[in-house]
């Protein structure tokens, strides 16, 4: 027996994106049913590496990243914890000339953000991070971008959305979606609800490409499967992120002493279950060659990681566009229908302001930060 | 004080190490687990409350029995006591205390 | 091997234990070349456990009446040395796509991963005690049962002067044996099975009379040297000055409270089946209401739900030694046979007689051994659950309140339980059973963890070893 809802929203998927879309559109006064079809949080959201960081973003995402700094200070009266958030600085580090040239060049381009960028060559690096290896030359510094941990904080955004009043439905897979005069009338099957409403948010992560194409809407979306392992906790020695310009590896010792880092790929869980031929696989898993070479460039960056051992690795689900910057917007086909996916590995800092940004589209028909780069039509001629 | 106490095969040859910086003596074919618990009632601290901790399983399941160790003027390493046979003058570190910045990146 | 190398790719066995060397023969007498894969530098696993270069005791004074059998399986592979390699102090870390990841160390000491590609697998890969912690339980001086015994078999050491085995299950009774004999003091043998479980369970205990025979001359010896053997117990806190071991508090089946100085205890409740390999496999689980654990999906002669993938032995569920080495054979048997090799029809059927009354009994030891109903009820909020990472029962009650996870995983990734060094070998037991308790659904519905790689810890340092796949690692 269905039962039949009612909202002015639905969104589907309940990551930090529509999380936060649900918290704020709720602080904005609108009722919101928000289905998930496993756990809130269970999915690329609750399993990154928990960087925080403008850093190294183009300067077209910078104003949407912004906002989200600026939240990320309120986390714990938006979403009622810390969630092991610090502001530890992320320092990006160089390993050629040529790696320091393309720094300074970004610290100039960015240069009115407000990143509050430091650059640092040999003398400074080696002074102030001796932990770090000499494979590294230099770096910038951006004090004020951080990390936390992804699997306290996605949840949370659900849990105080749910508090905010939002209907958040767990294990409540999306299964069809009628679109009427009347508004959008989203099913599962499984939770036995149809939800129906005037807008529908698009925040299903990975899977959000085939929501998109299920209402013939396509969008260019595929998917990736970063690569994280992590160490057995360790006695202080590093305080800020770590990124490495022209990428390989990134890492970070988190508040347990653990030191979490990533790059490379996995690859899709073989036992996905599989729901049809291109819906992607609910979870993924480390490759081995990708293991050891992350293995080898964490040691090779930090020499003091040489004597202590990985206790898990693991991946996860993400969505990625051709040009690695996310979707955000309405759709150019059905009035009432927004999009918000395709992070491309990134979506974690940015999260709570897509949310707000949705918020405001919803509730104002525009948005106060510029997110013209995240138009969904800006690809020609989609898949 | 000792944890374990040897009830058998005491004739064997010894083996010389250090513990946290102290000259001990253990017998060939010595874990390092054995070697240290017969001569302290300790292998580790939990990271996090800084508890004592001598293994539990000893096969290798548990993880509880990891430790510093550097052979010589090697590097410090970590190994799993329980599963690990002691060398003639190894370097055993019951402490949890050590960064691993000012000792693993000797070189 | 590099004859091999040319061939086609081999089979490999995890795990050089009963079912595993019995496998590795089996192959090996028809004429293939398995590989042989084991952590421990000697074969013989868990139960023949061979003690270290140097210590000389006779498999009599290890093993007791299991001595031959010990000893059996010891020699087992060497008459086919050229035929099985067996790759020692190698961990296998990984399953990937029809490989395994192993590593060792090399003559300097620098750990080397390397890729093993299979066409058939066998894993064999054992067991490990299945704990369920009461307070103290991570004081120095408290072991497993498991460790006690290995304690003493392979260093000659006890774990203490005066020490109490607690818990349930058939080892309970056979280290204390060990202990006594060996001139510790057994203060008590605490088992939290109620006694009539074991007359209850005799009808399926007679399936192996040689088996109950031994476990009666056990619990008979012992209460001949006065040792205190206790059934039907609750297990309270262990206590002690500065986080020692000076006593175990416990209630009578009378409902007494009591205390047992001691200054060594060893705990288990019976075996839990190392099965984190046959998972990355992608082999089919199901639980087992009877063990209490989720365990691969197979058939009576091993074969799982991923073709040429087997499992034998205590891998596969927990059934002892004697039946970990028919298991292992019959598993290899079904090798050769979906190859198409011809097998011995009435071994065969002699090796499906023999697992099917070892079934029999390993059920009946269940009902004699249970694990303790109601055991999540009464634990105290300040109880450590997780020794790696130091959770708490009352960081779990927490979780629970707060996001009502209903299954293992989530509970995992809000609380970190299960996300140590040990990946859940010891706490996961337990924390299903709080889990299930505190939400009030069966154990059977709250999923198991998922192994990550590496299954065990894996020194940083580990370098990739060329892509040959058929050479030693
Ligand atoms: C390993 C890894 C490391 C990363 N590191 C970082 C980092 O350091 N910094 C950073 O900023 N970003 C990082 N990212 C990216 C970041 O995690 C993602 O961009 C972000 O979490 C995306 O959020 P989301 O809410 O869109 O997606 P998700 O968290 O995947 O949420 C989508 C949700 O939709 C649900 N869903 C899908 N289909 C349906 C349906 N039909 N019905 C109901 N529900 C459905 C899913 O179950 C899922 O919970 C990383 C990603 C990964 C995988
Ligand atoms: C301490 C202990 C004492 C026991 N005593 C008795 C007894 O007295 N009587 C009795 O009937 N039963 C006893 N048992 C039960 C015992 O497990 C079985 O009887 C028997 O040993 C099972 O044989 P097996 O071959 O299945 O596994 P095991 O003998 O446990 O062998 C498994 C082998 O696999 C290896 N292995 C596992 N995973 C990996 C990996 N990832 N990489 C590399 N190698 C791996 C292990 O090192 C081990 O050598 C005992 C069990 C334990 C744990
Ligand atoms: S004591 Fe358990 S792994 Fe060493």
């Amino acid at each position: 027996m269905t039962h039949h809802l009612r909202a002015d929203v639905v969104i589907v998927g309940g990551g930090i994106v529509g999380g936060s879309a649900a918290l704020f559109l709720r602080q904005a006064g609108a009722s919101v049913i928000l289905m998930e079809r496993d756990r809130p949080g269970s999915r690329a959201s609750g399993v990154n590496y928990g960087g925080v960081r403008r850093q190294g973003r183009p300067p077209e995402h910078l104003p949407l990243a912004q906002r989200a700094h600026a939240l990320w200070a309120n986390l714990r009266s938006l979403i009622g914890e810390d969630g092991e958030y610090v502001r530890s600085g992320h320092l990006k580090l160089a390993r050629s000339a040529a790696d320091m040239a393309s720094l300074e060049a970004y610290a100039a381009r960015v240069e009115n953000f407000g990143l509050g960028l430091q650059l640092l060559d040999t003398a400074d690096l080696r002074r102030l991070y001796p932990m770090i290896g000499d494979s590294a030359i230099g770096g910038s510094l951006c004090p004020e971008d951080g990390h936390a941990n992804p699997r306290l904080v996605s949840p949370a955004f659900s849990r105080a959305a749910a508090a905010a009043g939002a209907t958040i439905l767990d294990r409540a897979p999306v299964s069809d979606i009628r679109i009427t005069p009347e508004g959008f009338h989203v099913t599962s099957a499984q939770a036995e609800i149809t939800a129906s409403a005037p807008v529908l948010i698009n925040c299903a992560g990975a899977w959000a490409g085939e929501l998109a194409a299920g209402i013939g809407d396509p969008l260019p979306i595929s998917v990736i499967h970063p690569l994280m392992a992590v160490t057995e906790p360790l006695p202080p020695f590093l305080t800020v992120s770590i990124g490495v310009e022209g990428g390989g590896v990134y890492g970070r010792q988190v508040e347990r002493g653990n030191f979490v880092f990533g790059g490379g790929r996995g690859f899709a869980h073989p036992k996905a279950d599989a729901r049809s031929a291109t819906t992607p696989p609910d979870f993924a898993r480390p490759e081995r060659q990708a293991a050891l070479r992350l293995l080898a460039q964490g040691t090779g960056l930090f020499p003091a990681l040489q004597g202590c051992t990985i206790i898990r690795s693991w991946s996860g689900v993400e969505a990625e566009t051709p040009d690695h910057a996310p979707i955000i917007g309405p759709s150019r086909i059905h009035p009432g229908l927004f999009h918000a996916c395709g992070f491309s590995g990134a979506g974690f800092q940015i999260g709570p302001a897509v949310g707000a940004v949705l918020a405001d589209l919803v509730t104002t028909g525009r948005s106060v930060t510029p997110i013209d780069a995240f138009r969904p039509d800006r690809f020609s001629s989609p898949a | 004080m000792s944890l374990l106490v040897r009830y058998a095969e005491q004739s064997r040859p010894p083996v010389h190490f250090f513990l946290d910086g102290q000259p001990q003596t253990a017998l060939s074919g010595d874990t390092l687990l054995t070697a240290i618990l017969t001569c302290a009632n300790r292998l580790r601290q939990t990271e996090f409350t800084g508890e004592n901790r001598a293994g539990f399983c000893l096969m290798g399941a548990c993880q509880d029995c990891w430790i510093q160790v550097r052979r010589g003027t090697g590097p410090v390493e970590r190994l799993r006591a329980c599963s690990t046979l002691l060398e003639e003058g190894m370097s055993l570190s019951t402490s949890a205390t050590v960064p691993p910045v000012m000792t693993g990146a000797a070189s | 091997m590099t004859a091999a190398a040319t061939t086609s790719l081999r089979p490999v066995i995890v795990g050089a234990g009963p079912a595993g060397v019995r496998a590795a023969v089996t192959l090996a007498a028809a004429g293939l070349n398995p590989v042989l894969v084991d952590e421990a530098a000697r074969p013989g696993g868990q139960i023949y456990r061979q003690p270290p270069a140097g210590l000389t005791r006779p498999p009599e004074a290890l093993y007791g009446f299991e001595a031959a059998k010990a000893r059996a399986i010891h020699t087992a592979l060497a008459p086919y040395a050229g035929q099985i390699d067996h790759y020692t102090e190698t961990l296998v870390w990984n399953i990937e796509h029809g490989a395994l990841d192993l590593m060792n160390r090399d003559a300097s000491g620098q750990p080397v991963s390397t890729v093993l590609p299979y066409d058939s697998l066998i894993l064999a890969t054992g067991a490990t005690d299945r704990i369920l912690p009461l307070p103290g339980w991570t004081r120095p001086g408290v072991y497993t049962l498991g460790g006690a015994q290995i304690a003493l078999k392979a260093q000659g050491c006890g774990i203490g002067k005066r020490v109490v085995f607690a818990g349930t299950g058939p080892l309970l009774y056979l280290i204390a044996y060990q202990y006594a004999k060996a001139g510790a003091t057994v203060a008590a043998v605490l088992d939290t099975a109620p006694f009539v479980n074991r007359i209850h369970a005799l009808p399926g205990l007679l399936a192996c009379p040689d088996t109950l025979l031994k476990g009666l001359y056990y619990t008979a010896w012992l209460s001949l040297h006065d040792v205190p053997l206790h059934s039907g117990v609750t297990l309270r806190e262990i206590s002690g000055p500065d986080g020692t071991v000076a006593a175990l508090h416990w209630r009578d089946a009378k409902g007494r409270d009591r205390e047992t100085a001691c200054d060594g205890i060893g705990l288990g409740y019976g075996l839990r089946s190392e099965t984190q390999l046959a998972d990355l496999a992608g082999c089919r689980f199901a639980f087992n209401d009877l063990h209490r654990v989720w365990l691969p999906e197979r058939d009576d002669a091993g074969r799982t739900s991923v073709a040429g993938v087997y499992v034998a032995g205590d891998g596969a569920g927990i059934a002892g030694a004697d039946a970990a080495e028919a298991a292992g054979e019959r598993a290899a048997l079904a090798l050769l046979q979906d190859r198409g090799l011809p097998v011995d029809p009435t071994r065969v059927t002699a090796l499906d007689r023999r697992l099917a009354r070892f079934r029999r009994f390993s059920s009946a030891l269940w009902t004699a051994f249970p694990v303790p109903a109601g055991w999540a009820h009464d634990l105290p909020d300040s109880m450590t659950l997780c020794r790696c990472e130091e959770i708490t029962v009352g960081t779990l009650r927490q979780t629970v309140r707060t996001d009502t996870p209903t299954e293992l995983n989530r509970l995992k990734a809000l609380s970190r339980i299960g996300m140590g060094r040990c990946q859940g070998r010891m706490c996961g037991v337990a924390a299903a059973e709080v889990l299930a308790h505190e939400t009030g659904r069966p154990v059977s519905a709250i999923a198991r963890l998922r192994p990550q790689p590496p299954i065990k810890p894996l020194p940083a340092a580990t370098l990739p070893a060329p892509v040959s796949g058929e050479d030693t690692p």
